[in-house]
């Protein structure tokens, strides 16, 4: 199928696009049947340097509902000056600007190359960016030391007119004014009081016009613009005062005894933080960026009482309901996000302490408005200070890969509705013809706000087809989703990114085969897990697992051929081989399985799994291993305990860990010091090779992983040894091992733990069979088993 | 002093008479007779005006010697007591004396003592120095030292007073006769008396003339004379029909005391009687006098003419009082050691010696005599009260109380009610044991605390202990006594300025900022220390707080705001505050900027609850106890705890609601107040109002907290500056203590009921206050609830516990004993009108709070006449029911309850505002005795009169129009203002000399400091007023009035001797309706 690998490829290229199928059942019944759904990872900001925005507006469908944009699919008459709309079939006037197009005088937009196309529109004024830095004091004196160095530092990285904010918090919140001469001012809150948004700006001085208190006379008394200009200032007219402004932040002053947390009121310090951008700078590009060395203490969304003998939650606890903070801190949060991502600002999140944070109950802040979550054990780590310079990288263009405040709308033809996205986005409740009453993931709408987002943010989207069984569609027929962002580019230049892609339809009775070789089994496993760790979020943990257990039984059924009663008979396409093995791995991942992770991390995770592009995504899924020895060049090799050998070095990629792990000959070797002699260059170069290589993956990763150098019998080597298919040292965990075992013959040679899925798979179907109905008879026709 | 005037006998009032008929209040005019003990005598003696000089010699008291000397005492003269005295100096005085008789004669009961307690015979310094040349006083004293009480031995020969008196003469004798009397006990008085001979006994006829002598303050004017007196007299006896003279007995000491007035008690207790009564000495006086007082002649005339109208000059007069003790008692020192000595009047000025009880500058009593039983004490009506300054300055010569440390397990205390160990404890079994004289309870000695007794059932080291010999020491408190058994962090100072716009735009927060800036230097500190202990903070605030940061780290200040006015916390701990010289700097720096930042402000608006709340919870999150000065310029409007309304209605004066202007509109600050007090959170509050903020409210938590409360009405910075530094500086500066908790104990058989004052009680013991300064005082009533022993007398301890500027925790002990008696006189001989008036002022300015103010004037005028009523009927001689008379100690009641009933609070004039009164309310609730007196007496005095070459004041006058001349230029001053009145007949050349101008005309009114001019008559002038300036709590305000300008009106409030235009009854006037009420009650 290198055709549609290639055909694949090629559209993630051009269109940021990779459909779970690319060839779509025509039907609903046959939809469902397929298992996976028809979906699609987005990744609307995809970077694209060889495509010129243009400058003028989009031409749209004068339909009210549907407003599509104009693009290469549309039939168009030139003569008449007329098009047609690919999604309601409208027929629409050219505008005038367009009076002189013919067929060889065509605009971009109706060049099939460009079935992505960025506008440049002229809307409203613009505003600069806008950071808000939210700086916890209540660290130890290092720790902020590094911070208040790194904030510094981050000043220079922010563009000239970019205007900038600080609020530091400890037992009491300050939002300090950065216009001052001579003594710097600050409006000091309280910690344990919530406030709304209209205390906040009164208490700010934000809502009276034009009542500059104790501003300086003499210099800005005309033209103070905005009030807030107060605390949120241009970074080129403040820098040196922000400048010392941290250089002079101190610990939180207020003492705290032994046996106590200190008191730190970051669900306060949010809530003014929202507060004050929501009453200056609504629906503009703005980053609320919060660094916390711990969690929060007191007040609204304290997740943790300040004596240290209790400790903070852990999953246990939320499992036997024993969190007595967690359900109301969430509450808080929640809101706020919600707050913030209708003024489509952005909060990021910087946690780095030892102990768990409260990521669990902030998580929302940073998932539903496309906000970074960093997570690390001190501000003081070069994993902190280079993800946080990281933030402020540039792109290609030389532009920073930030984007704010999008608006993801969908729209697709008639036979397919939306069912929802999952992403770090909030739902606009845009209700219309193109939406599903089935809701996956958020659903319900056909517009996302995306608040803050790069080139690699990626959305999944979930299509339902609602084309009945009896009318089916013509062959040759081609369904088609367009995907309008519009959105805040970091230059403030509000532009729109039109997507506009189709697929065919195809009998999924007749034509199995076709859409069987269009399965994206990469997109599709990315897509299911998802939809898996979506669920996770809610449901209890083994729920999801049977969960995605069935949907794989049931995709192998569909697709796999075997004979009855004969595990060793079964096969599937190659389109689908590697798809079990994904999930297999999936199941393991700690997206799925909090065993071992507190809280924070499984929220650390799941936020970036949420986010990231395929490919990363699969890495997450699926760590990648490689080997490095004299025996060859280096290889990618099994993610199993086989594949540590003594003679090699192994490099593995977990996207949140790099690990280089030496055999215990090597590690022998290189006490040995064999590397520093002349003749045995080869063997440095031999351990060199896999540092440049992390070296090379850390270069562009984001958030930066732990970076962990270890050897055979080293105490870092968990990292690896957690990770690998543990099928040489004992049997794998699951309740029906016994079955599988291990032993089972392979069926495809490369991959020892994708038979033991298989056979598991197998052993389960017979289960099933017995036990159906126990489990369900619903999922799964009995008559269709084996 | 007892006046007592008679009249003219019976028609008091002259209207039935037909003579008088149009007199109804010539009655007063008769002569009043003081009949009273020392005070008198110095009354007396000054009294006369005329005698100033010569006189004196009259009055010598003599004082008995103490215990058995006396006999020889009496009869002896001595020499001049002078130099006798002098070399006792210290000791004492003494007057021994009997008891019964005049306090300062208690001696003979404290002989007893003597002997056991230390306290060194008593002296009566006062009289003596007077007296002392002349009669030479009496008494000897004891040295303290010794104990000895040493030879009574002197005596003083009334002969000496014979020199002005020398025609009475009769004198002598009489001295002698009582001596020979025998009863010791009176001769003492006789002494003093002797001088004069005059008994006059009936006095009204000759009385009256005598009043003419107005002179006669001293006024003995004893109406009845009735000889009988003599039995009754120390018996006290029964019979009814002597009863009077008993009474009278007693009195008749007192009488004696008029030293002036002839001497009385010459005449052996008969002759006391009259003295009670007595005209007889004035006019004994006066004929001598005559001549010599001017006002003499007017006698002669008056009496004349006496019909239609008292004259003036007959009635007790003040001045006269308070001429005749300073003159009598201001020589010598005032001595503690004689249990039940009424000290000198507070306008004289004397030095007093600490040997067993507490300096009148610390406690003064109604009474220095209680009525052993409730019965008594409710038929006198005298209330009992002491006014209790615990941290009073005492002047250079005197020494602070001492500290004493009496180790780890703290101070020695009685093991029942606690009282802390004094100089009454008895030691028994030994050293082993004492017993407590205030409950009976025994106690262990610890063992560290032991010590042997010498042959007379002392302590060997009697006189190395602080707690043993004195009347006030300190105990250094142990950390039992800190709260939350920590010893407490230094004191802060938390400067809060409005920065409104009211306030910057009268340039009032760039006058605070500057002067902050120097004042800062002079925070008190303790002892010897280098610097200030104290820490300071800044806040500024109108709508919201501004908190600053002025940590000595910073290259710059930080600024706080705090916006959450509704839910008041503190911003930051570390840097807000600070020692002043490590944050130098930084301070000066901020200081120098809060104006700038501010000067465009437009906020109207303030808050004033947040911003207490504000420094208490600086001051908790600090851990220590503090003082927060405010300075606030408007209603606090602005939403926020404690906003309040406009409320002031001037509508409701007069009716039955028009105590709700008094009490505050919320309950807000009393709670606000409580948790100051619980932290020890003072508050200090500066007001610079343009219109009504609501003084009742605002002040309620610096009231409750025991903070000051200043107020600048229409505050303009020219001339209200250097009154408004003044008094910051010295609020500043003065010293405090912090977090205190006083209780008041008392010996069985009375106890402390009711308690005036700024401060907060949280049960019916304990006053708590947040801060008390040295300005502050405390007035504290007693009940009986038991009897009392004449033996024992009644003994005070009042402990206060506090934190010094420097954060330590102390205990202050002032330790009284006072006497008490069976026989009213001896209440009446032994009272002191001044601390009376404080009382009656402070108890009817509560009383506005919940009564209407009619029935609160009406209390006041009933208690009054029952008082005198009470005296007339149990203790004056008798006479005819239309004398007026009046014991010696309280002749001035009159007079003084008028200015009460006159003032601002009790009877308001159009131009007084409601936040004017409750100001003045708030501010005579802390008052001590001095400025209560002066307060509703203001000091009149004749500038043009002054000598410029010496450095005494001119002689004060009474405060009516009618003594002032057209010619002259006066000042009167009454604690808050000066007035500088000058005549339309002025010399051009004075007032070149004082104001540098040519003419009356060119006179500016709107001066508030006289120019400085080169000369003597400028410089005599602005020494008074700068000596005025260093005697009061406060800087008084400078008003130039020139007569017959508007301003005028203003200064006549302030004559309090004249009818007033708000309806206040002139004194004549006042008097005539006292003796009305008197007569009734009595028929």
């Amino acid at each position: 199928m290198a055709t549609y690998l290639e055909f694949i490829q090629q559209n993630e290229e051009r269109d940021g696009v990779r459909f779970s199928w690319n060839v779509w059942p025509s039907s609903r019944l046959e939809a469902t049947r397929m298992v996976v759904p028809l979906a699609c990872l987005l990744t609307p900001l995809r970077e694209r340097p060889d495509l010129p925005p243009v400058q003028y507006e989009p031409v749209l469908c004068s339909r009210p509902t549907c407003k599509a944009v104009l693009n290469p699919l549309c039939q168009v008459d030139y003569r008449a000056k007329l098009w047609a709309c690919n999604f309601c079939f409208q027929r629409n006037q050219f505008p005038p600007a367009y009076a002189g197009i013919s067929e060889v005088n065509q605009p971009a937009e109706l060049m099939p190359q460009f079935s992505t196309i960025e506008y440049i529109v002229q809307r409203g004024p613009q505003t600069p960016l806008i950071f808000l830095y939210v700086v916890d004091t209540c660290l130890e004196e290092e720790d902020l030391q590094a911070l208040k160095e790194s904030l510094q530092m981050s000043l220079s990285l922010l563009p000239a007119d970019a205007l900038v904010g600080l609020i530091t918090f400890g037992r009491m919140i300050q939002v300090h004014e950065l216009s001052c001469e001579g003594i710097s001012k600050s409006y000091v809150f309280r910690g344990t009081k919530d406030l709304t948004a209209k205390q906040i700006q009164d208490m700010l001085g934000l809502s009276r016009p034009a009542v500059p208190i104790q501003q300086g006379r003499p210099l800005q008394a005309p033209e103070q613009p905005v009030i807030s200009s107060r605390f949120l200032q241009p970074v080129h007219k403040i820098d040196m005062n922000l400048t010392d402004l941290l250089g002079e932040l101190q610990r939180d002053p207020w003492p705290v005894t032994q046996g106590k947390r200190p008191l730190r009121s970051t669900g306060v310090a949010l809530s003014i933080a929202v507060g004050l951008l929501e009453g200056t700078f609504p629906n503009t590009g703005a980053r609320i960026m919060l660094f916390t060395g711990g969690p929060p203490t007191q007040g609204p969304g304290m997740v943790v009482g300040d004596e240290l003998k209790t400790p903070i939650r852990s999953w246990h606890d939320i499992e036997k309901d024993n969190a007595r903070f967690m359900k109301k801190a969430t509450k808080h949060y929640e809101t706020l996000a919600n707050r913030t991502a209708t003024n489509g600002h952005c909060i990021d999140i910087y946690a780095c302490a030892l102990d768990q944070t409260g990521l669990l109950e902030m998580k929302c802040c940073a998932n539903l408005t496309g906000g970074h979550m960093v997570m690390g054990d001190s501000f003081n780590t070069s994993l902190f200070k280079q993800t946080f310079q990281r933030v402020f990288n540039k792109g290609l263009n030389g532009e920073f890969r930030m984007a704010f405040g999008a608006n993801l709308e969908v729209k697709t033809s008639r036979e397919l509705k939306i069912a929802g996205a999952i992403g770090p986005c909030v739902s606009l409740n845009v209700k219309g013809p193109c939406v599903s009453e089935n809701e996956l993931g958020i659903g319900g709408t056909s517009q996302w706000k995306i608040c803050g987002l790069d080139p690699c943010t990626t959305l999944a989207i979930y299509f339902e087809v609602v084309n009945q069984h009896n009318a089916p569609i013509p062959q040759g027929g081609r369904g088609a989703v367009q995907f309008v962002t519009q959105y805040q580019h970091s230059s403030t230049q509000k532009r729109i990114r039109v997507t506009t892609i189709a697929r065919n339809w195809a009998d999924a009775q007749s034509q199995l085969q076709h859409i069987e070789a269009a399965f994206d089994q990469e997109a599709a496993a990315v897509l299911m897990a998802r939809l898996g760790v979506y669920r996770a979020e809610s449901e209890e943990g083994p729920d999801v697992l049977r969960w995605l257990d069935r949907q794989l039984i049931r995709l192998c059924q569909k697709f796999g051929q075997y004979n009855k009663d004969d595990p060793n008979s079964f096969r599937l396409s190659e389109s689908f081989s590697l798809y079990p093995q994904f999930m297999f791995h999936l199941r393991r991942s700690p997206f799925l399985q909090v065993f071992n992770n507190s809280p924070d991390e499984s929220s650390y995770y799941r936020h970036h799994f949420a986010r990231q592009d395929l490919t990363q995504s699969l890495i997450m899924i699926q760590p990648i291993l490689y080997a490095y020895s004299f025996h060859g060049p280096p290889e990618p090799v099994l993610l199993d305990s086989s594949s540590i050998l003594p003679d090699r070095i192994l490099l593995m990629d977990t996207f949140f860990q790099i690990v280089i792990y030496l055999g215990e000959t090597i590690a022998q070797w290189q006490k040995a010091g064999y590397q520093d002699m002349p003749e045995y260059e080869n063997f440095k170069h031999l351990l060199q090779a896999p540092l440049d290589d992390a070296q090379e993956i850390l270069q562009t990763r984001f958030p930066m992983p732990r970076y962990v150098h270890t050897e055979h019998g080293g105490s870092q080597a968990r990292f690896l040894l957690s990770k690998v298919n543990p099928s040489q040292t004992h049997n794998n965990l699951y309740a029906w091992g016994q079955v599988s075992n291990g032993r089972a013959t392979c069926i495809w040679e490369y991959c020892k733990m994708y038979i033991q899925i298989i056979v598991c798979i197998v052993a389960v179907l017979f289960y099933l069979i017995v036990f159906g109905l126990r489990l369900g008879a619903g999922c799964i026709c009995p008559a269709l088993l084996i | 002093m007892s006046v007592n005037q008679h009249t003219h006998a019976g028609p008091p009032y002259g209207q039935p008479q037909p003579g008088y008929q149009g007199y109804q209040q010539p009655a007063y005019g008769g002569q009043p007779l003081p009949g009273v003990p020392h005070t008198q005598y110095g009354a007396y003696n000054g009294p006369m005006p005329g005698y100033q000089q010569p006189v004196p010699p009259q009055g010598s008291v003599r004082a008995l010697p103490t215990s058995g000397a006396p006999p020889p005492a009496s009869g002896t003269s001595l020499p001049s007591g002078h130099q006798g005295y002098s070399q006792f100096g210290q000791g004492d005085v003494q007057n021994g004396i009997p008891t019964s008789t005049a306090p300062m004669q208690r001696p003979p009961a404290s002989q007893p003592f003597l002997p056991g307690s230390a306290p060194a015979p008593v002296s009566q310094p006062s009289t003596f120095q007077q007296y002392g040349p002349p009669p030479s006083s009496v008494q000897q004293l004891s040295n303290h030292m010794a104990g000895m009480t040493i030879g009574s031995t002197s005596i003083s020969a009334p002969p000496p007073a014979g020199l002005g008196y020398g025609p009475p003469t009769s004198v002598p004798p009489v001295s002698g006769s009582f001596s020979a009397t025998g009863s010791g006990l009176y001769t003492p008085y006789t002494a003093s008396q002797g001088p004069p001979p005059p008994s006059v006994p009936q006095g009204l006829p000759l009385a009256q003339p005598p009043f003419s002598g107005q002179s006669v303050p001293t006024q003995r004017l004893p109406t009845e004379v009735p000889g009988f007196a003599p039995p009754p007299s120390s018996t006290g006896i029964g019979p009814s029909s002597y009863p009077p003279s008993t009474g009278p007995h007693p009195g008749p000491p007192m009488s004696g005391l008029h030293g002036p007035p002839p001497p009385t008690h010459p005449p052996q207790p008969g002759y006391q009687m009259q003295q009670n009564g007595s005209f007889g000495q004035v006019r004994g006086p006066q004929p001598n006098y005559g001549g010599a007082y001017p006002g003499t002649p007017n006698y002669g005339s008056q009496p004349g003419p006496p019909p239609k109208r008292l004259d003036p000059d007959s009635i007790p007069s003040p001045i006269q009082v308070i001429e005749d003790d300073r003159s009598n008692r201001g020589s010598e020192p005032f001595v503690t050691g004689v249990r039940g000595q009424v000290p000198p009047l507070v306008t004289t000025n004397f030095l007093v010696k600490d040997q067993g009880n507490a300096s009148p500058r610390y406690i003064r009593c109604t009474s220095y005599n209680i009525p052993c039983t409730s019965d008594m004490a409710k038929q006198s009506q005298v209330p009992l009260a002491a006014v209790i300054k615990p941290l009073a300055t005492l002047p250079p010569e005197e020494a602070l109380p001492y500290l004493v440390d009496h180790g780890e397990s703290g101070p020695v205390r009685c093991n029942r009610c606690k009282a802390y160990m004094c100089p009454f404890m008895q030691f028994i079994e030994g050293g082993r044991r004492f017993q407590c004289c205030f409950c009976s309870c025994v106690t262990e000695v610890p063992a560290h605390y032991f010590q042997h007794l010498d042959h007379t059932g002392k302590r060997v080291d009697f006189y190395d202990r602080p707690e043993l010999s004195l009347g006030s020491y300190e105990f250094l408190a142990t950390v039992d006594y800190c709260k939350n058994n920590k010893f407490p962090s230094p004191p802060a100072f938390i400067f809060m300025i409005d920065v409104s716009y009211n306030a910057v735009k009268s340039g009032l927060v760039r006058l605070i900022c500057e002067e902050l800036k120097s004042i800062l230097d002079y925070l008190p500190r303790e002892g010897n220390m280098e610097e200030s202990a104290i820490r300071v903070g800044f806040v500024t605030y109108n709508k919201v707080l501004h908190f600053y940061n002025v940590k000595s780290s910073l290259a710059q200040p930080q600024m706080m705001v705090v916006s959450d006015v509704a839910d008041m916390f503190v911003p930051l701990l570390d840097g807000f505050l600070v020692n002043v010289n490590e944050s130098r700097t930084v301070i000066a720096s901020l200081l120098d900027q809060i104006p700038e930042m501010f000067a465009d402000t437009r906020e109207t608006e303030t808050v004033f609850g947040p911003v207490i709340q504000a420094g208490l919870e600086a001051l908790k999150a600090a851990e220590c106890a503090g003082k927060l000065f405010i300075f606030h310029t408007s209603l606090p409007i602005a939403e926020a705890p404690g906003k309040l309304k406009n409320r002031d209605d001037k509508k409701l004066i007069n009716t039955d609601k028009e105590k709700t202007l008094f009490q505050p509109q919320t309950s807000f600050y009393s709670n606000l107040a409580k948790d100051c007090v619980a932290q020890g959170c003072c508050v200090d509050l500066f007001l610079f109002p343009n219109q009504y903020l609501d003084v009742a409210t605002l002040g309620v938590v610096t009231y409750q907290t025991g903070g000051s409360i200043y107020k600048y009405a229409y505050f303009q910075l020219e001339t209200d500056q250097d009154r408004f530094l003044n008094d910051l500086r010295r609020d500043v500066q003065k010293e405090v203590g912090f977090d205190a908790v006083m209780r008041v104990r008392t010996s069985t058989g009375i106890r402390a009921t009711d308690f005036f004052g700024a401060f907060y009680m949280s049960n019916t013991t304990d006053v708590e206050m947040a801060g008390l300064d040295c300005d502050k005082t405390i007035t504290v009533e007693f009940k009986h609830d038991d009897k009392l022993s004449e033996d024992s007398g009644a003994l005070l301890q009042c402990a206060l516990l506090y934190t010094s500027c420097a954060g330590q925790r102390r205990l202050r002990i002032h330790n009284l004993s006072l006497n008490c008696c069976t026989q009213l006189a001896d209440l009446y001989r032994n009272c002191e009108t001044d601390t009376l008036i404080n009382y009656l002022a402070k108890y009817a300015y509560r009383g506005v709070l919940s009564s209407p103010v009619k029935a609160v004037r009406d209390s006041l005028i009933n208690q009054c006449a029952q008082i005198l009523a009470c005296y007339r009927k149990n203790c004056a001689s008798p006479s005819s029911a239309g004398q007026l008379i009046l014991p010696e100690c309280m002749k001035l009641l009159p007079v003084y309850l008028n200015c009460v009933l006159k003032s601002d609070v009790l009877q308001p004039g159009p131009e007084v505002t409601t936040d004017d009164r409750a100001y003045i309310r708030q501010l005579v609730t802390s008052m001590d005795v001095a400025e209560t007196n002066v307060f509703f007496y203001p000091r009149l005095l004749p500038l043009t009169k002054a000598d410029v070459d010496s450095d005494s004041l001119p002689a004060a006058i009474r405060n009516s129009e009618e003594r002032l001349s057209k010619g002259d230029i006066y000042l009167l001053e009454n604690g808050l203002n000066i007035f500088v009145w000058v005549g339309v007949n002025v010399q051009q050349g004075l007032i070149q000399n004082l104001f540098g101008v040519s003419s009356f005309s060119q006179i500016s009114n709107t001066l508030s400091t006289l120019p400085v001019l080169e000369n003597p008559f400028s410089k005599k002038v602005r020494s008074i007023i700068d000596m005025l300036h260093l005697q009061r709590s406060r800087y008084m305000k400078l008003i130039i009035v020139k007569q017959e300008d508007k301003l005028e009106m203003l200064f006549k409030h302030f004559l309090v001797e004249d009818k007033s235009l708000t309806g206040g009854a002139s004194y004549v006037d006042f008097l005539c309706h006292m003796h009305k009420e008197i007569r009734q009650l009595l028929s």
